[in-house]
């Protein structure tokens, strides 16, 4: 059985369901995050994994063991909060220690674990600092140390680093997926950035209005994205709209062009109207081995962005965005000429109209 | 500008002289119990009368006892309104602000009427359920103070989040108040505590009608008999006042030098 077990999870507030049969078994030490716009029931799942909130129904199971009715200082998890919400009144140390402290570790362990925590989050030379005395990035750091002094079962993160810059959120995500990786935590992070899901889970649970719409490995998530949402949520997509032709043959019609899809779309029938997706990088305007699918268009717009250069294609009225790589040997496209878009067609998605 | 400038610093000119001139008066009147010269005599004669130090140690005790059930009661109301009934907050305030628009003569009244002898808690029949009505009316009456003084000092830090955060390292409720909320609020807790030492020092209307030997009838009592006694009086119950007000700010920056709030 799975180290974490959630079962039809579900929660009302005041009449509105807000998470709704949620279902997600988790290994132990894996790291997996929940993406989805803000207000889709994130932190509501968290919360109640964390015991702040009760559910409405369902089963959590951390352990083999029922949680539901433990409050959440029985619980033994981990939490760090986007707010870091570090004690003011106590210095690093003392922030990390706390929970040793109320668990009643003696004086020799606790200094020993503030110490090791503190080398963990490279920060072993500001034990005695106050948080208003650190920047964002370190106090979230000390956040994470304390909570994971108390080597809990679970670690929790509600959008650890959304407060934080640019710059420091990237090099931040990398330290805390190496601590991670390092500790072997089950791992549970919040967060709408997709960037950060993609590049730091195991798997990813993509959730929308309290549901989760698909749960995945990133490589997955992104390449067979399950719902239109889950399409349109993570990474850039274009849509063309479609008409199935002859769904046994896997042939679809895109304005005047047919396409030999090389795959059965038995959920379809002949005339259904769909969406052909894309994503920028499967399609090219060089024609390639094994892009044997091409359309016909107008450039409307190219965008120089350095190493890459993005061209924006009208194919019959619908908007292709694609990136080509900048090499100096060949002009880019000229706004208004014709051009060919290829790609392959296993690479085409195929969702609801 | 600068005739704007020139009419503040007339209006300042004008306020201080309202509130600084009558004390001045009455300092300086302390001054001259002597005939021809100005001396300490009526702080020695008032210093040294034992039911001044009766009554004002009296009173001392009962702030003291004021202050710590105050907190108590307080510190974890404003805490728990903070937390979990945000939408009773404008209620809770309403009722901390009742004894500022209800007369102290009111509320004694309503207490001899329920806590007298023939009650079913005769509180007035001894000396010390008397005491005890008295720090009970003294804690409604400083009530507004402290409620306003340690809300600010909650709404200063984000309770909720830290409550939370020492909930999940596994603190049960006593630790959370002790070692998380309380020393984060400790400065709004030491003014509130301040100014109820204040009100309580001086408070004449629930002691003089619930009889008890504190500092404001004995006030009340040598004004109405003596001559400079009373001034000097006035200046020592100004100055415990004023102690008091400087310690509050003293506190106050004190703390932004350990730490800050966010
Ligand atoms: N305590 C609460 N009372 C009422 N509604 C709430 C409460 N907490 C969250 N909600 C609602 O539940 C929905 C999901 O919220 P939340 O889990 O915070 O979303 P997310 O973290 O994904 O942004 C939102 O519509 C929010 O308004
Ligand atoms: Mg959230």
């Amino acid at each position: 059985m799975a180290y974490l077990e959630i079962n039809d999870l579900q929660k009302d507030f005041a009449g509105l369901r807000v998470v709704k049969n949620f279902n997600l078994s988790v290994e132990r030490g894996e790291f997996i995050s929940f993406l989805g716009p803000s207000g889709c029931g994130k932190t509501t799942t968290l919360r109640m994994i964390a015991g702040f909130e009760a559910p409405s129904s369902g089963m959590i199971r951390i352990d083999g063991r029922d949680v539901v009715d433990l409050k959440p200082n029985q619980r033994n998890i981990g939490m760090v909060f986007q707010a870091y919400a570090l004690f003011p009144n106590m210095t690093v140390d003392q922030n990390v220690a706390f929970g040793l402290k109320v668990a009643g570790r003696p004086k020799a362990e606790i200094d020993a674990t503030v110490k090791e925590m503190l080398g963990l989050i490279k920060l072993d030379h500001l034990g005695s600092r106050y948080p208003f005395q650190l920047s964002g990035g370190q106090q979230q750091r000390v956040a994470l140390a304390r909570a994971l002094a108390i080597k809990p079962k679970v670690l929790l993160l509600d959008e650890p680093l959304s407060a934080l810059d640019a710059k420091i959120r990237v090099s931040l995500r990398e330290e805390i997926r190496a601590i991670q990786n390092k500790l072997g935590i089950t791992t549970i992070y919040v967060t709408h950035d997709q960037e950060e899901a993609l590049s730091m889970s195991d798997r990813i649970v993509v959730m929308n209005e309290g549901r989760a719409e698909q749960i995945g490995a990133p490589f997955d998530i992104y390449n067979r994205p399950a719902t239109r949402f889950v399409a349109s949520f993570v990474g850039t997509l274009n849509l063309l709209r479609a008409v199935v032709a002859d769904p046994t043959h896997g042939m679809v019609e895109i304005g005047r062009a047919k396409i030999d899809l090389g795959r059965q779309l038995p959920e379809r029938k002949a005339g259904d109207p769909i969406s052909v997706a894309l994503r920028p990088e499967a399609v090219s305007l060089a024609a390639a081995d094994g892009r044997s699918a091409r359309l016909e268009g107008k450039v409307r717009d190219v965008s120089f962005l350095g190493s890459v250069i993005r061209v924006n294609v009208d194919v019959g009225g619908d908007r292709i965005s694609l990136d080509t790589f900048n090499t100096p040997s060949t002009p880019p496209p000229v706004v208004g000429e014709t051009a060919a878009v290829n790609f392959a067609p296993e690479d085409v998605l195929i969702l609801d109209a | 500008m600068k005739i704007n400038r020139f009419w503040s610093w007339l209006a300042l000119f004008f306020g201080i002289l309202y509130f600084a001139l009558p004390l001045i008066g009455t300092l300086e009147f302390s001054l001259r119990m002597r005939r021809g010269e100005y001396s300490l005599d009526a702080y020695r004669v008032v210093l040294g009368d034992p039911r001044f130090q009766a009554t004002f140690s009296y009173s001392v005790a009962m702030a003291v006892a004021t202050i710590i059930v105050g907190v108590l009661l307080v510190v974890p109301t404003a805490y728990w309104v903070q937390l979990k009934l945000r939408r009773w907050r404008p209620i809770i305030e309403f009722i901390t602000l009742l004894p500022l628009v209800i007369p102290p003569i009111v509320i004694v009244f309503g207490y001899i009427r329920l806590y007298n002898t023939s009650s079913f808690l005769p509180l007035t029949g001894s000396a010390w359920g008397t005491n005890l009505l008295l720090m009970f009316g003294y804690v409604v009456l400083a009530l507004p103070y402290m409620y306003r003084a340690v809300d600010t000092g909650l709404r200063a830090i984000d309770v909720r989040t830290l409550t939370e955060a020492a909930e999940s390292l596994g603190a049960g409720w006593l630790t959370i108040m002790t070692r998380v909320i309380l020393p984060n609020v400790l400065v709004a807790v030491l003014s509130g505590a301040f100014l109820t030492f204040a009100i309580v020092i001086g408070e004449f209307v629930l002691a003089a009608l619930l009889n008890r030997p504190a500092f404001g009838p004995y006030l009340q009592l040598v004004g109405a008999n003596r001559a400079y006694e009373p001034a000097a009086l006035a200046v020592i119950a100004f100055s415990i006042t004023w102690v008091c007000m400087g310690l509050i700010q003293l506190v106050t920056r004190f703390q932004k030098h350990t730490f800050a709030k966010r």
